[in-house]
């Protein structure tokens, strides 16, 4: 029945655009920052990268996008850069000694 | 290629930088409780199934054939939207610009990429890029001309540089030649970059 618009055939060109904008979303929902806080840390975050006027707004936009969550969470006492790069060798360490094809799970730390 | 080894043997493919920071920012928001993962799936899935362009397109149409409705909708957006289900989730206001023989309106966010997502759903590459951000305002006639929409001479461009605040929809002309179609079909007519200014209408009998 629909003869509407059809949708774009993907919203996000890859999964991890997706992941960051529903976590930025969901975190707004939860209260821990207002919109409009969001959009000034974002428009700072695009202004401040290296690409600064060549943006295309793919990757490299959602790369800003993902400084910007960093800095709020980090202005919020949430998450600093070395908890994140820690968690991060955490991640790539788990990949790297799962066998291709298994579930990737971190292993809990003691 | 450390895969091709057979002594060694080969592990799960690490994912790009990027990829591997949201999943960090993912696991120490879960294991801090700010986050619930099943939520965030929600709002993925809401994006990529249920709000697109086809429910701007809707709007339009309806505007098209009820002349109640497009005066409410150009009066107040946000109280036809809400009414409608589709309010916004950041506090946004929509504002909804009529395109006309004399003025032709045109969004842009000039400072990040503020869109009516409830309306369009996520914005086009293209929209969040630094050359249409810095260029809508700048040269618009250009800007469109690339979009290959040619406005006759005596057409202004009105330029609406959206914020966190207030998002703009532009109400586009309704095509000649339309007068026989119903709201559903006329649905089919309207493009995502209509909405956005850097497109019309399709042409009738040109949706299918």
């Amino acid at each position: 029945m629909s003869q509407a618009t059809p949708h774009p055939a993907q919203p996000f060109e890859q999964p991890w655009h997706a992941a960051a904008f529903a976590l930025t979303v969901h975190l707004h929902e939860r209260g821990l920052f207002s919109w409009t806080e969001w959009a000034d840390t974002l428009a700072r975050a695009l202004a401040a990268d290296d690409r600064a006027g060549r943006l295309d707004g793919g990757d490299d936009y959602y790369t800003a996008w993902l400084a910007a969550l960093q800095s709020l969470l980090e202005q919020n006492g949430i998450a600093g850069d070395d908890e994140i790069s820690e968690m991060m060798a955490a991640w790539t360490e788990a990949y790297l000694a799962t066998p291709h094809g298994s579930p990737v799970t971190l292993s809990p730390e003691g | 290629m450390p895969h091709d080894h057979h002594d060694q043997s080969p592990h799960s493919l690490l994912p790009s930088e990027p990829a591997l920071r949201v999943k960090a920012l993912e696991t120490i928001l879960v294991e801090k409780g700010l986050i619930d993962p099943a939520a965030l799936d929600a709002i993925i899935d809401l994006y990529e199934r249920d709000i697109g362009p086809q429910i701007g397109a809707g709007l339009v149409a309806r505007a098209w054939v009820d002349p109640h409705f497009r005066t409410a909708l150009l009066t107040d957006a946000d109280k036809v939207i809400t009414e409608l289900g589709h309010g916004g989730r950041q506090g946004e206001h929509v504002v909804v610009v009529e395109n006309t023989p004399e003025t032709h309106n045109l969004v842009v966010c000039t400072l990040c990429s503020c869109y009516p997502w409830p309306l369009l759903g996520i914005p086009p590459g293209w929209y969040k890029s630094d050359s249409y951000r810095a260029r809508a305002v700048r040269e618009p006639r250009a800007v469109l001309a690339e979009f290959g929409v040619a406005l006759a001479a005596g057409t202004s461009v009105r330029v609406w540089d959206s914020t966190a605040e207030i998002r703009y929809l532009v109400l586009p002309m309704r095509p000649e030649g339309s007068a026989h179609m119903d709201e559903a079909a006329l649905a089919g007519l309207v493009t995502r970059d209509s909405m956005i200014g850097t497109g019309l209408p399709l042409p009738v009998g040109a949706d299918k």
